[in-house]
């Protein structure tokens, strides 16, 4: 079985428990969206939230993805099943590329899900183009769910993974953040100094840095012997 | 590897954990097609020994070898016949046991027929409920069938009958020894060597990480 498919098939079967379980990715969503709400309210006006949509929306995100992470390790921790992948005839960075993918595109659906709710709450509308729109939000969840990956199997062999995982993983996803937050909020503001570019920049290394790190360093981890 | 060489040789095996030894200088030769049942107390160090042996542990000091390999440096070419049946049953709790067979036949790249695979082992009611919903006698069963997608050369069992009624543990013991006479190694650790009578010949016994005994076994003086 080639390496690929081995990926597709990991992210099919993490899909289909998330798809499974609505009420796990409701969770996300709902978790997403209260933090938005409190972020809304505690604005002290309509023109600082409107200047910082972006970053309101993927502070939703960010904390929405530690509890997909979470969960994400919970349901293979839960009989052993992530033993059972790596003795079974699995390559370790199949594991990774296919977990990794399937955060990426569980992320992705909340962040389309919470995307037109930011641009009512916050009362902002799209003045670049939609396409960077999709690229600023591809790459940000794509740039949490690539170390998120990777840190949330070190904290679900840890105790108290969920106190573990924040304390690690928020500080290395700075740059995902601030490049996704600030690339988000030019898209809606407009970018006449095209300063998107930098930032979109910034993203592409930091997840091409990360997808290909974390792949090698997935499979130690996995093991731990 | 040649799948038709699967004898393996274990020799001056150790494994701590922390600072106490769960084994300690192991000497353990399988040829290929044995059959054997591993028994002692508590943390005698039986569970340790398969999961050393199934290349989910690795050993602090001493060699395994499987067809003349070195197990722990060949562990990626070696899995694929490596087939280990842990105390945790390693399914998916939200999917059901059909869905939980077709999603590991998938990640071999294989097919599977799971109506006759869960026929096999005796799992006929509930094929479509989640695994969560499931006794743990069912469960057991379902990681029988799981132990089945497969064929391999060595086969590790930790206490394959926990959880099973006499019914069941007939049955389970019936397609372990189907699979040894097809030319599968067998090592069972269990507390039940009277329920693997038919699948072994041989004992081997444990006392604080140390083998005590290697003997012939008839199930009789168990």
């Amino acid at each position: 079985m080639s390496d690929f498919a081995q990926i597709i098939a990991i992210a099919k079967r993490e899909l289909y428990l998330e798809i499974r379980n609505r009420g796990r990715w409701a969770g996300l969503f709902f978790f997403a969206f209260a933090v938005l709400l409190m972020v809304a309210f505690a604005a002290p006006s309509t023109s600082v939230l409107r200047a910082n949509a972006g970053g309101v929306l993927w502070i939703g995100l960010l904390l929405a993805s530690t509890r997909s992470l979470d969960q994400s390790y919970a349901v293979e921790m839960e009989d052993g099943a992530l033993e059972g992948m790596v003795l079974w005839p699995v390559r370790p960075w199949s594991l990774y590329y296919g977990k990794a993918l399937s955060n990426t595109l569980t992320l992705l659906a909340v962040a389309f899900a919470l995307l037109p709710l930011v641009i009512g709450i916050c009362d902002v509308s799209v003045r670049g183009s939609l396409s960077d729109v999709v690229l600023f939000t591809a790459l940000g969840c794509a740039g949490l769910a690539a170390p998120g990956t990777l840190y949330g199997l070190i904290t679900a062999k840890a105790r108290g993974s969920s106190v573990l995982l924040p304390l690690l993983y928020f500080p290395l996803v700075v740059p995902v953040i601030l490049s996704a937050a600030r690339g988000t909020t030019l898209v809606f503001e407009g970018d006449p100094m095209g300063q998107s570019g930098s930032w979109l920049g910034l993203l592409w290394a930091f997840n091409a840095l990360h997808w290909s790190l974390s792949g090698l360093l997935y499979g130690r981890i996995a093991e731990d012997a | 590897m040649k799948t038709d060489d699967a004898s393996v040789v274990v020799h001056g095996l150790c494994r701590r954990f922390g600072r106490r030894w769960a084994l300690s200088h192991v000497n353990l030769d399988l040829p290929q097609g044995a059959g054997v049942v591993v028994t002692g107390g508590n943390g005698s160090g039986k569970s340790t020994l398969l999961r050393c042996l199934a290349t989910a542990l690795r050993a602090h000091a001493g060699t395994m070898t499987m067809g003349g390999k070195a197990m722990w440096t060949h562990r990626e070419q070696l899995r694929p016949h490596i087939g280990y049946m842990a105390h945790q049953n390693h399914l998916w709790m939200d999917l059901s046991a059909h869905e939980n067979l077709s999603a590991w036949a998938g990640l071999g790249g294989q097919t599977v027929d799971a109506p006759a695979l869960l026929e096999q082992v005796g799992l006929n009611a509930g094929r479509r409920d989640a695994v969560r919903t499931f006794s743990a006698g069912m469960k057991r069963r379902l990681a029988v069938a799981r132990m089945l997608l497969r064929t391999p050369r060595l086969l590790l069992l930790d206490e394959p009958f926990s959880g099973l009624d006499a019914a069941g543990r007939t049955d389970v013991a019936k397609l372990f020894a189907a699979l040894r006479a097809e030319g599968t190694t067998l090592v069972v650790a269990t507390h039940l060597p009277q329920a693997v009578v038919t699948m072994v010949d041989r004992c081997v016994t444990l006392e604080e990480g140390r083998i005590t005994s290697d003997e012939p076994f008839s199930g009789l003086s168990a």
